[in-house]
């Protein structure tokens, strides 16, 4: 393969706790994530994943090591990683689902006519067509979740992050959401870091899994690749042939990450 | 039929309670009290009337409310920029802080007779007086709305390709609207405690200076008149202000989606 596009280079990330003590929460993480690839990163809760899509973002700086994209050394946000967030309360309230698609869009002084069309367009690929006018107290959780990844996609960035999209949906517009989300990226073959704690949804969606260890000193534990992607049913042989090698690499790590907070 | 339900759903109760107190009031004054120093309603709306046939009502409830309105929009248009640098900059609210802390705990019917010495008691003791009981609820809201905005909002238009300054304008200054428009709400009703006691203590017109001519002249339907007709314009403005707020409020939540 060619360069890739993402690299952990050795990162980590010490946060001191308000008692003044360090905590090193991740410790030699590396990895790399190619061009096109749908990375999921797989983890107990607390080990630090959504921390690695932070300093991914931008939003956090790493306290060792580096983070290249493309060449050049991760500095702050931008609009290269559009960020897809766990809850809702990224959205903008005060603007309707297509206005806050546009959003992105209309900082950047896009012409009014095109800015719109491409909104509506992204809405249409999420299946939000006829919700343009609403806002975002009027949808539900599965829609909000919507307009966000139609928010991202409409502003064309070189790779999406996602910090578990779908956690806090029921389960039915999970599997839906997992669904829309695996063809939407087999036609667009955008680059994805796919944060979540749920193996049947790593498997399902992703073309390489990154199982990390328990917190602390969290990295990767063992890669994973996958070819599913949203294709094949639950019930096949390769779903439950993956499903049990990422569930035997994790298993340790849950007790773990269990017996350490009680 | 539907119209007319929801009308009444809406309404309705309101109508009711409205009724109920000024018939307990109507009842009270004949039966309880019966003296001339407690008024019933209908004598008081009959004087009312008069009032304002005369023009007198309308003349010190312009003169009350203008000076509200003036002291209320300068200490609003002075406050909202000083909250949202309170609560954007930390080194502006730590410097900023003592003096709000310590201000706002000197109530403004104290500050009157400093007003009335620096400024006579023209408008501009009034007007100052409103500022200063309207610029600290505006200043401690507006930068609290500021802090509550949730840190993805800024994130996400920090992804999206935001500069700082479109995120301020289109961000954090659109989150904060409820939190402003509650600081102005609460900044109006002490506004009519305010220009009351001070128009009491010094004023040649206005619904206090009513009220103490009232008093001084043992006029006691007048002091009525006044009395309701600060309650109903309190009721008026809080109502607006309620209703924008509500109209706004949905939409503009500073932290849910």
């Amino acid at each position: 393969m060619a360069t890739p596009l993402v690299s952990f280079h050795d990162v980590g990330k010490t946060y001191r706790t308000l008692q003044g003590v360090d905590y090193p929460a991740i410790e030699h993480f590396n990895v790399d994530i190619e061009v096109g690839e749908f990375f999921c990163l797989l983890g107990p809760s607390g080990c630090g994943k959504t921390t690695i899509l932070k300093m991914l973002a931008g939003f956090e700086a790493p306290t060792a090591g580096r983070i290249r994209m493309d060449g050049r050394d991760v500095d702050g946000a931008s609009r290269d990683r559009g960020v897809v967030f766990q809850g809702d309360d990224s959205l903008y309230g005060w603007l309707t689902a297509v206005e806050n698609v546009e959003f992105g869009l209309r900082m950047r002084g896009v012409s009014k006519r095109e800015r719109r069309e491409r909104a509506l367009r992204h809405l249409e690929l999420v299946g939000l067509h006829g919700q343009e006018q609403k806002y975002p107290a009027e949808l539900s959780g599965g829609m909000k979740q919507r307009i966000q990844i139609a928010r991202v996609l409409a502003n064309e960035p070189k790779m999406l992050l996602m910090d578990e999209p779908f956690a806090a949906l029921d389960a039915q517009t999970r599997s839906l959401m997992q669904a829309e989300l695996a063809s939407i990226w087999r036609a667009a073959r955008t680059t994805v870091l796919f944060i979540t704690h749920d193996i049947d949804e790593a498997v399902t969606l992703g073309t390489r899994i990154g199982v990390m260890r328990a917190g602390p000193r969290s990295h990767v534990k063992g890669l994973v690749s996958v070819s599913l992607n949203g294709a094949h049913s639950r019930t096949d042989d390769a779903f439950l042939r993956y499903y049990k090698e990422v569930y035997e690499m994790i298993r340790d790590e849950v007790a773990a990450s269990l017996a350490h907070r009680t | 039929m539907g119209g007319a339900r929801r009308l009444w759903a809406g309404y309705g109760g309101y109508a009711l309670g409205f009724a109920s107190l000024f018939l307990l009031w109507q009842l009270a004054s004949l039966y309880l009290v019966s003296s001339v120093l407690f008024p019933p309603p209908t004598i008081v709306l009959k004087k009312a009337v008069v009032l304002a046939r005369s023009g007198v009502l309308f003349e010190h409830l312009w003169a009350s409310l203008q000076r509200i309105l003036t002291g209320f929009v300068a200490g609003s248009l002075l406050g909202i920029p000083i909250g949202l640098a309170m609560g954007s900059f930390r080194p502006v609210r730590k410097l900023l802080e003592p003096y709000t802390e310590f201000l706002r705990f000197i109530p403004s019917v104290a500050m009157i007779t400093v007003a009335v010495i620096w400024f006579g008691i023209g408008e501009a003791s009034k007007v100052f007086l409103i500022i200063y009981t309207t610029i600290f609820i505006v200043i401690l809201n507006t930068a609290a709305g500021v802090s509550a905005i949730a840190p993805n909002k800024i994130r996400a238009a920090e992804s999206l390709g935001a500069t700082r300054a479109q995120i301020f304008f289109h961000v954090a200054l659109p989150a904060t609207v409820p939190y402003i428009l509650t600081g102005m709400r609460l900044a109006m009703a002490n506004s009519f405690t305010t220009i009351v006691a001070a128009e009491l203590i010094a004023a040649n017109e206005g619904l206090g200076k009513m009220l103490w001519d009232g008093r001084l002249f043992m006029l006691v339907d007048d002091i009525f008149v006044s009395l309701v007709t600060l309650g109903l314009l309190g009721f008026a403005t809080d109502r607006m202000f309620r209703w924008s707020i509500y109209t706004f409020a949905g939409k503009y939540s500073p932290s849910g989606g």
